[in-house]
């Protein structure tokens, strides 16, 4: 079971860099229409890397408990 | 839970100017958290910058902002702290904005040793005007401007600092974004002047010509460069050709410009 209890993507802001998805450690998110999108979110292990490092303030990372 | 940026960014400002994959968005999520990390109220801070990608930062901060003329952010961030020294002054700037167009005002900065923490966006190009190599361009590197490489040599920022008298001198990468963020509130509570030197990859301008693949692989690369200054000290000039030293580079306390102007004309 994964550790986030969301992954909240703002398409609006996405630029649709990939530096999410290639530096999720566990492959959470792939791209879907050219913006970020969470593929398994069973996978997530809240590292924070995607938020942290997302240029767009487009990803928000809501951990669980 | 998600960190909250809102407090600190401008409503309606966000999505903002930068590239795709441009570091600058990674360094302002930083500072947020590290200004936040400090607990100074936002009415007291200033920021100030000049021209360049770096520039528009301030654009989107909720705080009391100067956006100046190119090269200027230290200039106006040197006048706003001596009018009002209570007052935290941040200058920013990009690599071209503060080492060649504001070289002088930076090296003098540094050498007054004012209470202003500067950060300097390095991206190793001129990312606003089209890609044209800057003072801290690699050598060979290719740029609009330099299409059989630069054959400049390449300025090193932190040394540059040290050398003219900044009295905290640190330097960081986007990758290490965590780490940045102790670093910039280091920097915010040094007293004195202190550079942070940021090392940020430009997608558009600097990766694409000089083929180093996507904004993600310009951040790994970053990780695999940088090397802890306690390392670095030990390994030779060979050892640390193309790498780059981070962390706090170089730290001391001398008189700070302002307290020792005022006891110099007789107002302490």
């Amino acid at each position: 079971m994964g550790k986030a209890e969301s992954i909240n993507i703002i398409v609006e802001y996405c630029k649709g860099c990939e530096i999410c998805v290639e530096l999720c450690p566990t492959k959470v998110l792939d791209m879907k229409d050219f913006k970020a999108h969470v593929a398994d979110l069973d996978k997530c292990i809240a590292c924070m890397q995607c938020e942290l490092r997302c240029p767009d303030f487009a990803i928000e990372v809501y951990k669980k408990g | 839970m998600a960190y909250d940026y809102s407090k600190y960014l401008r409503a309606g400002k966000i999505p903002h100017i930068w590239c795709p994959g441009c570091g600058y968005g990674i360094i302002m999520k930083s500072l947020i958290r590290a200004i936040d990390a400090t607990g100074i109220d936002k009415d007291d801070i200033v920021l100030t910058s000049g021209i360049g990608c770096a520039s528009r930062l301030p654009g989107y901060m909720d705080f009391n902002t100067l956006h100046t003329t190119h090269g200027r952010s230290l200039a106006f961030a040197t006048g706003v702290k001596v009018a009002n020294p209570k007052l935290k002054v941040i200058a920013l700037g990009g690599d071209g904005d503060m080492t060649a167009i504001g070289g002088n005002h930076f090296i003098h900065a540094c050498r007054r040793n004012i209470d202003i923490t500067c950060f300097v966006f390095n991206n190793y190009i001129y990312g606003m005007t089209g890609g044209q190599y800057s003072p801290t361009t690699p050598k060979n590197s290719k740029a609009t401007t330099a299409p059989y490489g630069n054959a400049d040599n390449q300025f090193d920022i932190a040394q540059l600092a040290i050398g003219a008298g900044a009295t905290f001198v640190a330097r960081t990468t986007t990758y290490h974004a965590v780490p940045m963020e102790k670093l910039i509130k280091q920097a915010l509570d040094h007293k004195g002047f202190s550079v942070v030197e940021i090392m940020a990859g430009c997608p558009t301008g600097y990766g694409r010509k000089n083929k180093q693949g996507s904004p993600a692989n310009m951040i790994l690369w970053q990780k695999e460069n940088a090397v802890p200054a306690n390392k670095a000290k030990e390994m030779s000039e060979e050892e640390m050709a193309g790498k780059f030293a981070i962390g706090v580079l170089h730290e001391v306390q001398k008189a700070e410009y302002v307290e020792a102007y005022d006891a110099q004309v007789g107002l302490k």
